[in-house]
């Protein structure tokens, strides 16, 4: 390899460089046609255009799935650590969680408008049954996983009640596996309030990327939503991974 | 059947005593029913005059795998023990301090676990075994998974604390050696069931020349008890 290519970022940058490149040849001399498919440089005019409305769009759906989010970890975390700790616990739940589970996020979307109407909450909610399951299945996970002998020495060190041995031992040790679930659900959830604003909900960046295409055609601007959707879901996997790897889970990377 | 059978010791107060014995012999059952980790199916088990329920931080333990807690930096493992008492939070950190400086592990209060050598885990979960000034200690195997030369050190170092705190020492083993090097009495554990066979005296003053011929002997004589060639 050259000097210039071993430099960090390069080979990035230039692969993201061809593909546009191609994608503006292909759109401008193979395709001719922004309906089929909208060219680079419309696609950045777009931006440019929608600016205005970008910003309002961007903080509707995100409130709408952190909403969602935060309550599925509110219901996901201690069913969760429940199940892992307590056998009779995770008897209980687990044939609720079975028959529930496997029900697409998206089929919720009409129970959501009839019992939250057209508010965020309901649009949160299909987030909220997206999100639940990762971070609820992961949690377990992480509490069933807890060695026995490292609460064994809890125990022995003066640890001996069943909340201390939660909090201080199994909560810490399953912290890497709960994070892995709130990821993952921030993925599913990312998807859920998209596909719940495209459907039912009259406002958010799913909405709006559904509406330039049912109602107005603008395929420019559509795709210009579907860029922004993509790097706000990659900003905030960044600025997740960011906050837990390399402050809270330190200690992790060596286990 | 039960792993142990026909278990009759009595341990004095600020003795050091070795259970030694082969693998599957209930030394580690034995130790784990003193830590209050087990149950005995029969039979009692006192220390003082109350009977064992279960554990107490009178009674510690050092494990062979270290068990430190990988999220927790040296001296947060090391006040682990003291997080139970409502000691108030300088208390808590001079204490752990303390003991951090005596198992020779000052400078390294904010290393986590993994950055740690076998030899400086063991340090750190003896220090943490020791910050509730436990009347017993229980230690299974302590220097089984570190290597010859660092193994001999430890021991060394083990004997200087024990000097300096004080308190009965339960050591499981099955090192013949080992067990001469540091214990006042040696008890010989025979397999299924396991049972006391015999309890040997270490009447050698310390600090003990392993080549001294006393010693040689002794362990000769444990090694004969334990069926090994000497």
């Amino acid at each position: 390899m050259s000097r210039i290519t071993r430099q960090k970022g390069v080979l990035e940058l230039l692969s993201i460089a061809i593909v546009l490149g191609i994608w503006e040849l292909v759109a401008v001399f193979i395709v001719g046609k922004t309906f089929t498919l909208p060219s680079f440089h419309e696609v950045a005019t777009s931006f440019y255009d929608l600016r205005k409305d970008i910003p309002g769009d961007v903080a509707i759906s995100l409130k709408r799935f952190a909403i969602g989010l935060l309550w599925a970890a509110v219901v996901g975390i201690p069913i969760g650590a429940a199940m892992g700790w307590f056998k009779s616990m995770e008897r209980m739940f687990d044939p609720i969680i079975q028959v529930i589970r496997p029900i697409p996020p998206i089929a919720w979307i009409p129970f959501a408008l009839v019992w939250f109407h057209l508010t965020d909450y309901g649009a949160g909610f299909v987030v909220f049954i997206g999100a639940l399951f990762p971070i609820l299945i992961n949690t377990y996970a992480g509490f069933k996983s807890v060695p026995r002998r490292l609460v064994e020495t809890a125990q022995v060190l003066g640890r001996t009640k069943s909340y201390g041995l939660i909090r201080f031992v199994a909560f810490p040790y399953a912290a890497p596996s709960i994070f892995t679930g709130i990821r993952i659900s921030m993925g599913v959830g990312w998807m859920c309030i998209i596909a719940a604003e495209m459907i039912g909900f009259k406002s958010g960046l799913g909405f709006r990327l559904w509406q330039r295409f049912w109602f107005l055609h603008q395929m420019d601007n559509l795709m210009a939503y579907m860029i922004l959707i993509g790097v706000v879901a990659l900003v905030m996997d960044y600025v997740f991974r960011y906050l837990t790897e390399r402050r809270l889970l330190r200690w992790y990377k060596e286990v | 059947m039960g792993a142990l059978q026909n278990i009759n010791l009595d341990i004095e107060e600020g003795e050091f005593i070795c259970l030694i014995g082969p693998s599957g012999c209930g030394k580690t059952t034995l130790l784990r029913i003193i830590a209050g980790l087990e149950l005995p199916s029969a039979g009692t088990i006192t220390f003082g005059h109350k009977s064992i329920a279960g554990p107490d931080p009178n009674r510690t333990m050092v494990f062979q795998e270290f068990n430190l807690f990988p999220w927790r930096n040296v001296a947060q493992n090391v006040e682990f023990g003291l997080e139970t008492k409502s000691i108030p939070k300088g208390e808590r950190h001079r204490i752990a301090q303390e003991y951090i400086d005596l198992v020779g592990l000052t400078g390294f209060e904010r290393a986590y676990p993994y950055e740690l050598s076998g030899g400086m885990k063991q340090r750190v979960g003896l220090a943490r075994a020791l910050v509730t000034s436990p009347k017993v200690l229980l230690m299974d195997e302590p220097f089984g998974s570190l290597d010859a030369q660092i193994r001999n050190l430890m021991q060394d170092e083990l004997l200087k604390i024990w000097h300096r705190v004080r308190t009965t020492i339960i050591f499981v083993t099955h090192s013949a050696d080992e067990a001469v090097y540091v214990a006042d009495r040696v008890a010989i554990l025979t397999t299924r069931p396991g049972e006391i066979k015999d309890i040997a005296a270490v009447d050698i003053g310390r600090p003990r020349s392993r080549f001294d011929p006393h010693f040689v002997g002794l362990r000769c004589n444990i090694l004969e008890g334990l069926d090994m060639p000497c």
